[in-house]
């Protein structure tokens, strides 16, 4: 059975996905992180598909739609943002900072 | 060791090594190209466990729509040429580090739990699903009928993402 190996892959991917937000300054290269992690959750839901039935797949659909929306919302905020401030680094948008 | 295990193991060692570079790379670009490399060998995995309609989509929506979106917006910006580092310094690196290493053990201990019993599926029935009905089918079935009121939503919240995007993106309305 390839449950615990995936299960394993999916850790390994999901904590990279954490580091990456954790120690990344770009705004952009923080979403894909955020993608990254994800997609480790999808190959959790594809894993525990295969004993527990096809329900696994079908949030993995649901996933990815909302993947999607969020992608286009949070690439349009980022536009949004470098128009008003020129720059995606996290260190210069600081203005809830008191 | 299987042939299966084998080719299971190419494609995670594939999947981790170019999601470690995703993470490290200085320039935005590069990240996104070896994001689209670890999202390949995710869809591979994915045939491994008898989902290949999933990796289809993963391939089409996630490899296709979703980075090229990314990397449009990158180009738009004009962002690719990062001249210096925007990897925090030795202190935001290690408390970083720590913490995602912390997160890493309490997931690993997740992997010796296993479903219960009753709830299982003998094994290789997900195969044979797909084999009676179809790939397509084997999902489309519950999506189209179960799964149908969340499916209808998921068209709303897909027409209300598209509308946001089009607002936030506009200079003036």
């Amino acid at each position: 059975m390839l449950l615990a190996p995936a299960l394993l892959v999916s850790a390994v991917l999901f904590t990279f996905g954490v580091a990456g937000v954790l120690i990344r300054r770009n705004a952009i290269v923080i979403f894909m992180c955020v993608e990254l992690m994800l997609n480790a959750v999808n190959l959790t839901f594809v894993a525990l598909a295969q004993q527990l039935g096809v329900a696994g797949q079908i949030f993995v659909f649901f996933v990815m739609a909302v993947a999607a929306a969020e992608a286009a919302v949070g690439l349009a905020i980022l536009l949004a943002i470098f128009r008003h401030r020129q720059t995606l680094n996290l260190q210069n948008i600081n203005l809830l900072k008191g | 060791m299987t042939p299966t295990l084998i080719v299971f193991w190419a494609f995670a060692a594939l999947a981790i090594w170019s999601a470690g570079l995703c993470i490290t790379r200085r320039n935005p670009v590069s990240s996104a190209l070896w994001l689209v490399v670890t999202l390949f060998a995710l869809a591979g995995l994915f045939v491994l466990l008898d989902a290949q309609f999933i990796a289809v989509l993963q391939v089409l929506v996630y490899a296709g729509a979703i980075m090229v979106l990314f990397l449009f917006v990158i180009m738009l910006l004009n962002i690719g040429r990062a001249t210096r580092s925007d990897i925090k310094g030795a202190w935001g690196l290690g408390v970083g580090v720590l913490l995602a290493g912390l997160m890493m053990v309490q997931l690993l201990a997740l992997r010796f739990g296993a479903p219960p019993p009753q709830l299982t599926l003998p094994p290789g029935a997900m195969a044979r699903a797909a084999a009676e009905q179809g790939m397509v089918a084997a999902v489309a079935r519950p999506l189209f009928s179960t799964y149908l009121v969340p499916f209808e939503i998921t068209s709303m919240l897909l027409l209300a993402a598209l509308v946001g995007a089009v607002v936030l993106a506009k200079r003036k309305l």
